[in-house]
């Protein structure tokens, strides 16, 4: 089948390209980028995209999809479905799965579960068998099985002795270890610790406890030479950590979630569950701090830490609901609204954080337009008005705080492996 | 007259008239109770919940009693089980709750916000009986009662909040009622037990048991509550109360027209000596009337609003 993409702004920063023209697609693989002649277009399902970005395919790096366990919250397929209504053509999800991605075969599952679907699926191994912080999982097994990092996400690496191991068997085959960073002693709260926990009377959770893990971790990857991955980042002091260990050389990369760059704590005053996380949302002055941190490069990339509860469990008392959020389907209209569109990114700056550099901290290549490549893209509108409606989420759970929310900008079409998703459709292009 | 809120959540952000409303009707209902017959037909035909998750005999009984006294119906769910462990959820055990046509729910419950959650699922009138470590606004309301009974104003005064501030709903309450009623506002106890940047709210933190003794006019003595963990704060009771304690030695010392409350039940030897529990300056016993009282005051504000 040939598609046709009329009038695109293509960008991609990794090849320097910024120009209008048009996509000429075949069976998948680009077979023409410019002006195209009437006698290309015959016979192509045409569709201007005048003024709409093409760039190279989405990436979220953390994503939790509750194959296997917890099917009834979320599948590799339904998560999958979200990521590409999302705009993204890749997601990697994180092992704390029940069990745990420890095994080559759990790494099989998920992929075999993915095969068929338009979003590639990258799992994550568990750093430790259980995620318990004991010993090793099998990381060479899991590597050669296709993760494309480790993590035992939900919980730091429990000790600096089994983090030192992981980081320095990762390192052979030059893996990046990603750290949820919580110093556990510290973080038996619900909310961040300031005014507002005061006023509330709600457990706290110091961003220090978040502060320590990134302190150790930094200590570690410069002793190990290995590559360590800071996940979620919320504080206004360890992203001035990341920043300096930069400087220093060390190999360190940085996420942050759209909603610790958007909201505050001033949230938690409705008592509403969805805007329980962990970490926990911050400050004015900590959400100041990461927008400065993806202005400066500090954070290399924006991810969601997707997490889907059930409504049953999301909406129970606050002290006993669980941490998170989905986030696939709105963390591109967040990012737009919140980033480009306050000036902080340029739209480069944003491919970058959510296609490109996500790809290169997991060693995976990053999409390329040209002629004879296969076509790996996302079309945004950069300027659509949109609602945020939690009941059209392809996600199967339902648990936002951005429920209703304005944002200005969404992704329209995506297309990867000879697939698209377009008007909330997947088109086979393999026919 | 009546309140600007159809529910009693807590004490912070409530006008000075409503409080104000609140202390002059318990002032009536106080008349009440020392009458031969204590009962009033104000409440009649109105049903109430008394949703208990946590195990509270002292506050359930207060409730119960000022329900009865202004002829209401009560009906007691008590369960010390959260509704994680029980299988049922708390929305679904409310919503079975409301389907009896309920006119008023009390509610208990170890996370802060219950309260605030009911009464998105719930037509009732919620009153807070205590939610998590966040506010106790009928335990502020009769410690601020008792005071007023005691020196006639509110405004003005120095009161001293002790103990582990950081764990416990009375302080803030109490800290939210009194400030707005122009009392001037301290706490003390250990730095381990002072909550985070209490100091922005205009609230002086002294660290020193005998100059807060010495600088106020009341000292609201709050319990160490060891189930609350306070022993990963402290180092024992015993160095508790020796650097802590109110004991009847320092208040001659310092201040021998202080008045002391205490929101009960004590921990004797540990805040406060026997001595002081049983002596001159404590108010305790009418602490608890009042509580009847002021109780009776909240529940028929409330329950006669349109
Ligand atoms: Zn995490």
């Amino acid at each position: 089948m040939k598609i046709v993409l009329k009038n695109v702004h293509l960008l991609n920063p990794e090849q320097n390209l910024n120009r209008k023209c048009d996509l000429l697609i075949e069976n998948g693989i680009i077979t023409k980028i410019g002006s195209l002649k009437e006698s290309e277009v015959k016979d192509a399902a045409v569709h201007n995209f005048e003024d709409k970005y093409c760039v190279p395919g989405l990436f979220d790096m953390h994503v939790h999809l509750r194959e296997p366990g917890r099917e009834d919250e979320e599948t590799v397929v339904t998560g999958s479905d979200a990521a590409a209504a999302g705009g993204f053509t890749g997601i990697a999800c994180m092992p704390n799965t029940e069990p745990a991605i420890d095994s080559a075969e759990v790494v099989r599952f998920i992929k075999e579960q993915s095969q068929n679907h338009l979003v590639e699926v990258y799992p994550i191994g568990a750093a430790t068998l259980k995620r318990k912080g004991e010993a090793l999982s099998p990381m060479y097994e899991l590597f050669e099985a296709g993760v494309v990092g480790f993590s035992d996400d939900g919980v730091s690496i429990k000790t600096a002795a089994i983090l030192r191991h992981a980081m320095e068997y990762a390192g052979m085959f030059n893996v990046p270890i990603i750290e949820h960073c919580e110093d556990e002693s510290l973080a038996n709260g619900v909310m961040n610790e300031g005014i507002n926990s005061t006023l509330l009377g709600m457990p706290p959770i110091p961003a220090l406890a978040e502060d320590l893990i990134v302190m150790r971790d930094i200590m570690m990857a410069e002793f190990t030479g290995s590559k360590i991955h800071i996940a979620h980042i919320s504080s206004k002091k360890a992203v001035e950590l990341v920043r300096q260990a930069k400087k220093k050389g060390i190999k360190i990369t940085a996420e942050v979630t759209p909603h610790h760059f958007t909201l505050t704590d001033d949230s938690i005053k409705t008592f509403d569950t969805n805007f329980k996380m962990n970490p926990p949302l911050r400050t004015r002055e900590d959400v100041n701090a990461v927008i400065e941190g993806l202005k400066d490069g500090t954070i290399d990339c924006i991810a969601s830490d997707h997490a889907p509860h059930s409504i049953e469990e999301k909406e129970m008392e606050f002290i006993y609901a669980p941490n998170g959020i989905v986030g696939l389907e709105t963390q591109l209209g967040l990012a737009l609204t919140e980033l480009v569109h306050k000036k902080h990114l340029t739209i480069e700056e944003l491919v970058m954080k959510l296609s490109i550099n996500p790809r290169k901290i997991l060693n995976l290549p990053v999409p390329i337009f040209s002629e004879g490549q296969p076509a790996n893209l996302t079309i945004i509108d950069p300027d659509i008005v949109w609602t945020a409606d939690i009941s059209k989420f392809k996600s199967k759970s339902k648990n936002s705080p951005f429920d209703k929310r304005l944002l200005t900008g969404k992704s329209i079409a995506v297309i990867s492996k000879n697939k698209m998703f377009y008007e909330d459709k997947f088109i086979n292009l393999n026919i | 007259m009546s309140l600007s809120n159809k529910h009693l959540l807590g004490l912070y952000g409530v006008p000075r008239e409503d409080i104000q409303l609140i202390l002059d009707t318990a002032t009536t209902f106080r008349e009440v109770l020392e009458r031969p017959i204590k009962k009033v037909p104000t409440l009649q035909g109105k049903t109430i919940v008394n949703l208990f998750y946590e195990n509270s005999t002292r506050t359930r009984i207060s409730f119960e009693l000022a329900q009865k006294r202004l002829s209401a119906d009560t009906i007691n769910f008590s369960t010390s089980v959260s509704s994680t462990k029980k299988g049922e959820t708390f929305k679904d055990t409310v919503r079975n709750i409301e389907a009896m046509k309920v006119d008023m729910i009390v509610v208990r419950h170890q996370s802060a916000g219950v309260p605030h959650y009911l009464t998105r699922i719930s037509k009732a009138n919620i009153i807070n009986a205590g939610d998590g470590l966040h506010e106790h606004p009928t335990q502020g309301l009769l410690d601020m009662y008792s005071i007023r009974e005691k020196f006639g104003r509110l405004e003005g005064l120095n009161v001293c909040l002790v103990g582990d501030i950081a764990h416990s709903r009375v302080a803030l309450s109490n800290i939210f009622g009194l400030k707005t009623m122009g009392a001037n506002v301290s706490v003390c106890g250990p730095a381990t037990m002072i909550p985070y940047g209490i100091q922005s709210l205009g609230i002086k933190v002294y660290q020193n048991i005998n100059e807060a003794i010495s600088k106020n006019n009341v000292l609201n003595v709050l319990r160490i509550q060891l189930e609350r963990n306070a022993g990963e704060r402290i180092p024992s009771l015993r160095e508790y109360h020796r650097y802590f304690g109110i004991t009847a030695e320092r208040l001659e010392k310092y201040n021998k027209d202080i008045l002391i409350l205490h929101p009960g039940p004590i921990n004797r030897g540990v805040e406060l000596s026997s001595e002081v529990a049983d002596g001159p300056y404590q108010i305790i016993l009418d602490q608890v009337t009042n509580g009847v009282a002021v109780r009776m005051a909240v529940l028929y504000l409330l329950g006669t609003m349109h």
